[in-house]
């Protein structure tokens, strides 16, 4: 049986992945990705707690389920605003709206 | 029953101010001669119905006391405060009724006159609704059936003054004269205002008095019955107080010293406006408060009322002097009506009860004298302005050095100034001679002292005019001015308006002239007085006989020194005493001395140090307020930069810092 450090290894690495890739990248696409990386490393969490502590539960699994759901709604609502930007700014940089601050 | 006779009464206040709606909205897209028509013949109407008031209140029967009744045929609710309520509505008792008819006499005449004055000026059809606005606010003032309607309309004509002395706007003179007016008059008002507040609050009562028999009409808010008791009980102060503060007030529109100084700059306006306001009505209207406040000042305020003989008797010989030295035609006319209104005051103020403290015969003839004045001085000072309107109209100037000899040009004009001047010079079968006189029998019974100061005031009267009629119809011709322009007789609507008045000077005048020396009734006494009741005048031969030759006597002097072709004796006199007048002139320096006041001492030490406070300390803590706010803005302003991953990093950084906090506790 893989030791629970390592699922805790891999989704702090998975979410240090994806803070990193949020606040360096410059593409929406990107940024996305990476929130998508921060999101499954909480996954990872989510399972391995619920197999570590409560073995005969499956909270923790169906809270898993139930943010992929809501990440892949999530992803279509961030996806049809990046094409908005794009076609508006011609451009996939987070720097082109700035100006959307007011 | 009473009531439906007088039904109509609200149409005297509502139609000069329909005529002011429509002309002020619409004057402009109408011609001059629409818009004249509008405001004339909406003022026809107001006349006749004026006369028509007159003629039901008069003709109705006194009542058992042998007074008229007071009317009140409208008073309605038009802000409530507390106990206190703010009433509009129409009172009428005789002197109201006698105010009726002057003011609505005079503005049909002005209103007529005005076509020929004022033909062809820019903005005709402005000053029409200026003349509306005026007259419905005088109208308003007279019939008002509390104080707090009185002031309400006492601002209303100050504004129409306002506006119609500065109506030659495009001329800064006018502008001035007409600020100067509108701020001296506001001044006075303050005092009014705060007698009225002082009155109101002490009383519970904006009444006229606190007693008296009134017929109200029906679906009228009744009067509340002022507690006079409470107000003496006040240390018997307060009565006092404000009716002394009403009075100054009131000495601020009636132009009595030191308060006079706006009126003579107020003949920049046009003439027939003069005439109007700056004569016949407006200017009297603090005669008129002082008569209506009457019944208190008697009750309560017995020796306040030397103050207002005392400023009087002080304004009627200051305002002759200063006339017997003026040049400008009106200048004179200005300053003559300062002291006949000066005259009023002292008559009202010299009425006082008798040791019985009854009004007797004697005490109820300054009241009825000063109020007789009023009308008799109205009418034949209106001709007078007017009559100068003629004559600037046919010169050109208001000097007299551009006038002399104007008889042979201008007969109407000259017979009409003429018959005028006696009036107000006090000749017997002229209308100023009853009404004078009987003020100086007045004067009198109060003290032999105001007596004989009153008769020498009437001396200066009669020779400051007859060196006004002259100066402009006799005298030394201005050929030079005349060659270019031949002086011409005045149209037919300006002189028509002149021989209106004339007649009523000459009609008033012959039968209160041989009803007073005949005892007959029918008189100006048996309308107004100051008990109400029937007074038959009897003119006391002695003072009578004395004033009619001292006014004799300053005509033959006024005669000798004026009227030649040369006036060696004008001459040698001006040579004799250039400094006193130079002083007369220049109107005893009155105007230089408000001037010093206002601006080396009230500006200066007062209102630059506040000035400097307002800008410094007030403004300053506000700006600095502002600035902190402004600045506080802008350093904040960068943390919202839109940068996306910007705020990522900051969010992190709270959740680690969040994270951590929560370990450490």
């Amino acid at each position: 049986m893989v030791p629970v450090e390592c699922y805790f290894a891999l989704s702090a690495l998975l979410f240090f992945i994806g803070v990193y890739g949020f606040v360096t990248r410059r593409n929406l696409i990107a940024m996305l990705i990476s929130v998508e990386l921060v999101l499954n490393a909480v996954d990872i969490n989510f399972a391995a707690i619920n197999r570590l502590l409560y073995p005969n539960g499956m909270e923790g699994m169906f809270m898993t389920l139930f943010v992929i759901g809501v990440a892949a709604a999530e992803s279509a609502v961030a996806i049809a605003i990046i094409i908005n930007v794009y076609r508006n700014f011609h451009s996939d940089s987070v720097d082109s709206i700035k100006n959307m601050k007011w | 029953m009473v009531m439906e006779i007088y039904s109509y009464s609200f149409l005297i206040l509502l139609l000069p101010a329909l005529s002011f709606v429509i002309l002020a909205l619409a004057g402009m897209k109408m011609s001059h001669k629409t818009a004249g028509l509008i405001g004339t013949a909406s003022l026809g109407l107001v006349t006749v119905l004026s006369y028509l008031t007159a003629f039901a209140y008069f003709g109705a029967d006194r009542l058992a006391d042998g007074t008229y009744a007071t009317v009140v045929p409208y008073n309605f609710t038009w802000l409530p405060l507390g106990n206190l309520h703010f009433d509009m509505g129409i009172l009428l008792d005789p002197i109201s009724v006698m105010m009726l008819i002057v003011i609505s006499t005079v503005s049909l005449m002005v209103h007529i006159y005005s076509f020929g004055y004022m033909h062809g000026e820019k903005g005709f059809q402005r000053y029409y609704a200026f003349l509306s606005l005026f007259t419905m606010s005088m109208l308003g003032l007279v019939v008002a059936t509390n104080i707090f309607q009185m002031y309400t309309f006492w601002e209303l004509v100050g504004v129409s003054s306002y506006l119609l002395i500065g109506f030659y706007y495009p001329l800064k003179p006018a502008i001035a004269a007409s600020k100067k007016a509108f701020i001296v008059t506001r001044f006075a008002d303050m005092f009014f205002l705060i007698g009225i507040l002082l009155f109101g609050y002490y009383t519970d009562s904006f009444s006229f008095s606190f007693a008296g028999n009134v017929v109200m009409g029906e679906g009228t808010t009744p009067f509340i019955a002022g507690n006079a008791a409470k107000a003496v009980a006040a240390a018997g102060f307060i009565l006092p107080t404000a009716l002394v503060l009403m009075f100054i007030g009131g000495a601020g529109k009636s132009a009595m010293f030191p308060l006079h100084i706006w009126l003579p700059d107020a003949m920049e306006g046009p003439t027939p406006v003069s005439a109007l306001i700056h004569a016949a009505t407006m200017v009297v209207a603090g005669v008129f408060q002082i008569a209506r406040m009457f019944p208190l000042w008697v009750e309560y305020a017995q020796p306040q009322m030397s103050i207002v003989v005392w400023v009087g008797v002080f304004t009627a010989f200051y305002a002759a002097a200063v006339a017997c030295a003026q040049s400008d035609i009106k200048r004179v006319l200005a300053f003559s009506t300062i002291s006949q209104i000066a005259f009023m005051m002292v008559a009202l103020g010299v009425s006082l009860p008798g040791h019985h403290g009854v009004l007797d015969n004697h005490a109820q003839l300054g009241f009825m004298a000063g109020m007789f004045h009023l009308f008799t001085h109205a009418m034949f000072k209106a001709c007078l302005f007017l009559g100068a309107g003629c004559i600037i109209h046919a010169v050109h100037s208001n000097e007299m050095a551009m006038m002399g000899g104007l008889r042979k040009y201008m007969p109407i004009t000259n017979i009409t100034f003429l018959i005028s001047c006696f009036a107000i010079a006090g000749i017997p079968f002229f209308s100023g001679f009853s009404s004078k006189d009987e003020i100086i029998t007045a004067c009198f019974a109060y003290s032999p002292v105001v007596g004989w100061i009153m008769t020498g005031i009437a001396a200066m009267t009669a020779f400051y005019m007859f060196r006004l009629y002259y100066g402009i119809f006799w005298g030394t011709e201005n050929k030079e001015a005349h060659e270019h322009h031949t002086p011409h007789e005045a149209p037919l609507t300006m002189t028509i308006p002149l021989i209106v008045l004339c007649v009523i000077t000459m009609g008033v005048g012959i039968y209160s002239t041989i009803a007073g020396f005949a005892g007959w009734g029918g008189s100006f006494g048996q309308f107004v007085s100051a008990e109400g009741t029937n007074y038959t005048i009897h003119f006391d031969t002695q003072i009578a006989a004395t004033s009619t030759v001292i006014a004799i006597l300053s005509i033959c002097l006024a005669t000798y020194i004026y009227k030649g072709e040369s006036q060696p004796i004008a001459e040698r006199l001006y040579k004799m005493f250039p400094k006193l007048h130079r002083a007369a002139y220049k109107r005893f320096y009155q105007d230089e001395i408000w001037q010093y006041v206002t601006h080396r001492i009230i500006f200066r030490c007062i209102s630059t140090p506040i000035a400097w406070f307002d800008r410094h300390v007030v403004d300053g803590t506000f700006n600095f307020m502002a600035w902190g706010a402004n600045e506080a803005g802008e350093s904040l302003r960068p943390w919202q930069s839109g940068d996306v991953r910007q705020y990522a990093v900051w969010f992190l950084t709270g959740t680690v810092a969040l994270t951590l906090i929560l370990l450490a506790i």
